[in-house]
């Protein structure tokens, strides 16, 4: 099985700060993954290292098993979506649509045709003879994906695509560019800091933290069984709780080294029998759902996510539990304990 | 700062006005002045056009205000060229001496124009361009050149780094980069820059006074140095009044139009840099 | 590192990488300019301070023998430390310098003061104040000339007027106050320049402060010197400093006003009377060289003192 695109022992820095340390990746053809982390840990410099835009410091590239590092960004066949849209001020929607092939020599007729073949599908085409700054932030993101689009790329690259824009819009672009993936079937790599993003459009999740990847997987994995304390605190919202084990009663304790117990906040229940026992400092209702932020009698806050409307208080004193199943436990170098 | 501006701000706001534009209302004065009205000190208008008509008859004016022109045009067209390729390169490709090089070319902005001048006059004999256009405008380069690329350096090292990257993606060149997207969105800069480089070349004296020796080869400013009378004591002052008036109505129509330009132009290559 | 690029290209070896692919343009791109000015600006330079050192005359500079250190100081007839008329240029611009960057920046802070408060017309006052610096230096020169005419100005008329003076003074021809002339028109000439920088580094000012030291009864005079002039002090000796230098070399203005006037004479004047109205290339480059070495000197001293600052500050 080839790989789209084979990242072997990738290492940049800038002079003397190294930003990506030795990452090694395989994405396959048609797939979609989605790198997260935290701000600063590389993900923008990782993707641009992949456009071309960055020269490699250390390792090889591969797409479609010819190496890369020294092939000129266009030559790559990869086509990318700043964050910031980058359409040319000066140029109308068609002439940002259009700019990449008119540099060709290719035949009017057929650019045009193309162009609007690809407005059409983004419903831009009432538009194409503006320019970026009649349009609304939706309309631009999409011909900037229109830009990317009409150069049938092997690889999509898009850098926060949807940051600058509202959460509604947010909302419905996440579905379109979701539908494109699937019309097009081509491989994108999605730079996001949006959880939901991540979770909802990833085949695979890469997460990158100081430069390394941390753990590469399909959402539910990492979800279910993050490798380390680093990816189980990163996905999901609010994040896993995490008790130091020496403090816990014995029916949560565990062997072979565990010194951290991690708990996320939906997994933990009010329940009488329940072996923690605390004080609720502040309940939050979200409508659907509710937080309660509960202080440990054994020292140390917690929070629990229940379903519908809160029925403890303020101040009340509680006792929580959880399914064994849900636990998960860590080693002093924060790496997992495998879980069944 | 604080408090409705009272009188004597005013006063002062009027000095400032007199102060600046007197002299050149004055010339204007002067230049509808001919015979004898012109030893008689007036501060208001007539209008005799006398000394203008006598500017264009008594001298190749009219070739010498094409010379300028010309002159002046090819700087600015020349410098704007140079500097915007070269702007990009130093604003926008990180290469070792860049600092020294932008360092260099801002010192000889300094450069006291004499220091040239006897290598200049050389240069420009051994070419066979003495008295000739061509020798003035290499030699306003070294006037305008520095400050164009150093202006320009500034105003494309602000533009967003993305829009060059989309291009690279896009599968432009570098070449093609500086002319499809930097250009356009460059026009106020080069608008600023260019006009900056035109009043340098337009005025320019030294070069003009030494490299140029017939009267149908000079620029304005010699020219207008140059207007001398029936003797050497009585130097025809309206004529002269009208030649300065022909020369500088332009420029000051220019600087009252572009003013905003300016000003950002000269304050991007001072403050900044 | 763009060397090795250079090497590798030669060999064919040459990366495509987009970085490269920026540094090989870079070195095209470059090359017009580095070249226009190695022409007009590097080899001229190079030549003038080749000539410095010989006996060449403008009929014949091909003919030259050298002399060695001889126009800058020879025992038998002195050489430009020995040339009193050399001195005194140099004195002159010097003077002229300290008097008219002086003036300039007293002058261009007030006005811009006075600009940067809002006021109905306050567009068209700074348009106005722009025109003095609009004027071509003749142009300006000739003007003044005219205004300044012993016997038929108007400025030694409007002090007869005024009763100020008690009979028309010729202030060119007069050596006591010619050179005062001289930096009356480059103040009145060069005082916008420093106005519209000083306004700039004004506007750039946040309004706060001054609401603050309002509220705290602080007086104007006192604000002006304890906030305004010290937070605008870098951007005010950035612009003395481009004067300075700028007038360092003054030409035009003098040489239209008085010609080869000893009274009003700089270092530019004098180089250029040497070089072309005595035809003696070897001494006035020599004086120009001197010219040349001084605005170099200043302009390093100045860029490594900037340089150590930024850095100072990062
Ligand atoms: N051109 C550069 N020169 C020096 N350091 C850089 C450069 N570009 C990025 N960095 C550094 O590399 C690190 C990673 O930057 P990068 O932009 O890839 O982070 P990111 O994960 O995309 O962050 P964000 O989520 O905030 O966009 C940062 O510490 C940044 O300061
Ligand atoms: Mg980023």
């Amino acid at each position: 099985m080839t790989a789209a695109l084979r990242l072997s022992g990738i290492r940049k820095t800038f002079g003397r700060a190294t930003v990506i340390r030795d990452v090694d990746l395989d994405i396959e053809e048609g797939e979609f993954i989605v790198f997260v982390g935290p701000s600063g840990c590389g993900k923008s410099t990782l993707l641009r290292l992949i456009a071309g835009l960055e020269e490699i410091t250390a390792g090889d590239l591969f797409i479609a098993d010819t190496r890369v590092n020294d092939v000129a960004p266009a030559k790559r066949g990869v086509a990318m979506v700043f964050q910031s849209y980058a359409l040319y001020p000066h140029m109308s929607v068609f002439e940002n649509i259009a700019f990449g092939l008119t540099l060709g020599r290719h035949d009017k007729a057929a650019v045009a045709e193309k162009v609007r073949a690809v407005a059409a599908t983004l419903e831009l085409s009432d538009l194409l003879d503006r320019l970026p700054k009649q349009l609304s932030g939706g309309q631009r993101q999409r011909v900037a994906i229109g830009r990317a689009i009409v150069r049938e790329p092997r690889v999509f690259l898009f850098d926060e695509p949807l940051s600058n824009l509202d959460a509604a819009l947010r909302t419905q672009m996440r579905g379109e560019i979701a539908a494109l993936h699937q019309r097009l079937g081509t491989t994108m790599i999605y730079v996001t800091h949006d959880q939901v993003e991540a979770m909802t459009l990833a085949d695979r999740i890469v997460v990158l933290n100081g430069g390394r990847v941390e753990q590469v997987g399909a959402p539910l994995d990492l979800y279910r069984r993050p490798a380390n304390r680093f990816v189980a605190g990163f996905i999901g919202a609010p994040a896993m709780n995490f008790l130091p084990v020496a403090k816990l009663p014995p029916a949560w304790r565990k062997g072979g080294g565990a010194v951290t117990l991690g708990v996320r906040p939906e997994h933990l229940i009010l329940d009488p029998e329940g072996p923690l026992a605390g004080t609720v400092k502040r309940v939050e209702s979200l409508g659907d759902s509710h937080l309660l932020h509960i202080a440990l009698e054994a020292g140390g806050d917690i929070v629990l996510r229940g379903q519908g409307a809160a029925d403890v208080r303020s101040r009340q004193a509680v006792r929580l539990g959880a399914d064994p199943g849900d636990l998960h436990f860590f080693r002093d170098d924060d790496s997992a304990i495998s879980r069944a | 700062m604080s408090g409705r501006p009272g009188i004597l701000f005013f006063l002062g706001v009027g000095l400032i006005v007199l102060f600046a534009g007197f002299p050149f209302y004055y010339a204007v004065v002067s230049s509808f002045k001919s015979g004898s009205d012109l030893f008689e000190v007036t501060y208001l208008p007539m209008f005799d056009l006398a000394n203008y008509r006598a500017v264009f008859t008594e001298q190749p004016f009219g070739r010498n205000i094409l010379n300028s022109v010309v002159v002046a045009l090819a700087v600015v067209v020349l410098s704007l060229l140079l500097g915007l390729l070269a702007a990009y390169a130093l604003a926008r490709v990180s290469f070792r001496g860049r600092g020294l090089l932008l360092a260099t070319i801002l010192s000889v902005s300094m450069f006291p124009q004499v220091a040239v001048l006897t290598g200049m006059f050389e240069m420009i004999r051994a070419f066979g361009l003495y008295n000739s256009l061509p020798g003035l405008i290499v030699a306003n380069m070294v006037l305008t050149l520095p400050f164009t690329v150093w202006v320009l350096t500034t105003f494309m090292a602000d533009l967003p780094r993305e829009l060059e990257e989309a291009a690279f993606v896009d599968g432009a060149t570098p070449f093609q980069v500086v002319r499809l997207v930097f250009l356009p969105l460059m026009g106020p800069a080069m608008a600023a820059t260019g006009l900056l480089a035109f009043i340098v070349a337009w005025n320019e004296f030294l070069f003009a006074l030494t490299f140029t020796l017939t009267n149908d080869m000079r620029t304005v400013p010699v020219a207008i140095a140059l207007i001398t009378g029936a003797t050497q004591y009585e130097l025809p002052w309206g004529n002269i009044m009208a030649a300065s008036v022909i020369v500088t109505a332009p420029l000051i129509l220019l600087v009252l139009v572009f003013q905003r330009r300016i000003v950002a132009g000269l304050t991007a290559g001072a403050v900044k840099g | 590192m763009v060397q090795a690029r250079i090497g590798l290209a030669k060999s064919g070896l040459a990366k495509s990488g987009l970085a490269s692919q920026k540094v090989r343009a870079a070195l095209w791109f470059l090359a017009p300019m580095v070249l226009a000015l190695a022409l007009a600006a590097g080899w001229p330079l190079g030549r003038t301070l080749y000539y410095a050192f010989t006996d060449a005359t403008l009929s014949d500079m091909a003919d030259h023998g050298f002399v060695g250190f001889d126009n800058f100081w020879n025992p038998e007839w002195g050489g430009l430390f020995g040339d009193a008329k050399w001195w005194r240029a140099v004195g002159n611009t010097l003077v002229f310098t300290g008097a008219s960057v002086g003036l300039e920046t007293v002058f261009g802070i007030l006005i811009a003061l006075v600009l940067n408060r809002p006021f109905r017309g306050r567009g068209l006052v700074r348009a106005a104040v722009l025109i003095p610096w609009a004027i071509p230096t003749i142009v300006s020169a000739k003007m003044w000339g005219w205004m300044l005419h012993d016997q038929f100005g108007v400025i030694n008329d409007m002090l007869l007027g005024l009763g100020l003076i008690e009979a028309p003074i010729a202030w060119m021809a007069n050596s006591a106050t010619a050179l005062g002339a001289v930096i009356a028109v480059d103040v009145w000439k060069t005082t916008p320049f420093m106005a519209l920088l000083v306004l700039a580094a004004l506007q750039t000012l946040p309004g706060d402060i001054y609401e603050a030291a309002r509220i705290d009864g602080v007086s104007r005079l006192r604000v002006f010197f304890r906030i305004t002039l010290p937070l605008i002090r870098p951007a005010l000796m950035v612009a003395v400093i481009f004067r300075g230098l700028d007038a360092l070399r003054a030409f035009d203005l003098m040489y239209v006003m008085a010609a080869n006037n000893a009274d009003t004479m700089t270092v530019s004047v004098f180089a250029r009377q040497q070089l072309v109205d005595f035809q003696d290339v070897g001494y006035g480059s020599a004086a120009a060289a001197l010219l040349f070495v001084l605005v170099a000197v200043m302009t390093a001293v100045v860029l490594t003192l900037g340089r150590v600052r930024m850095g100072a500050a990062r």
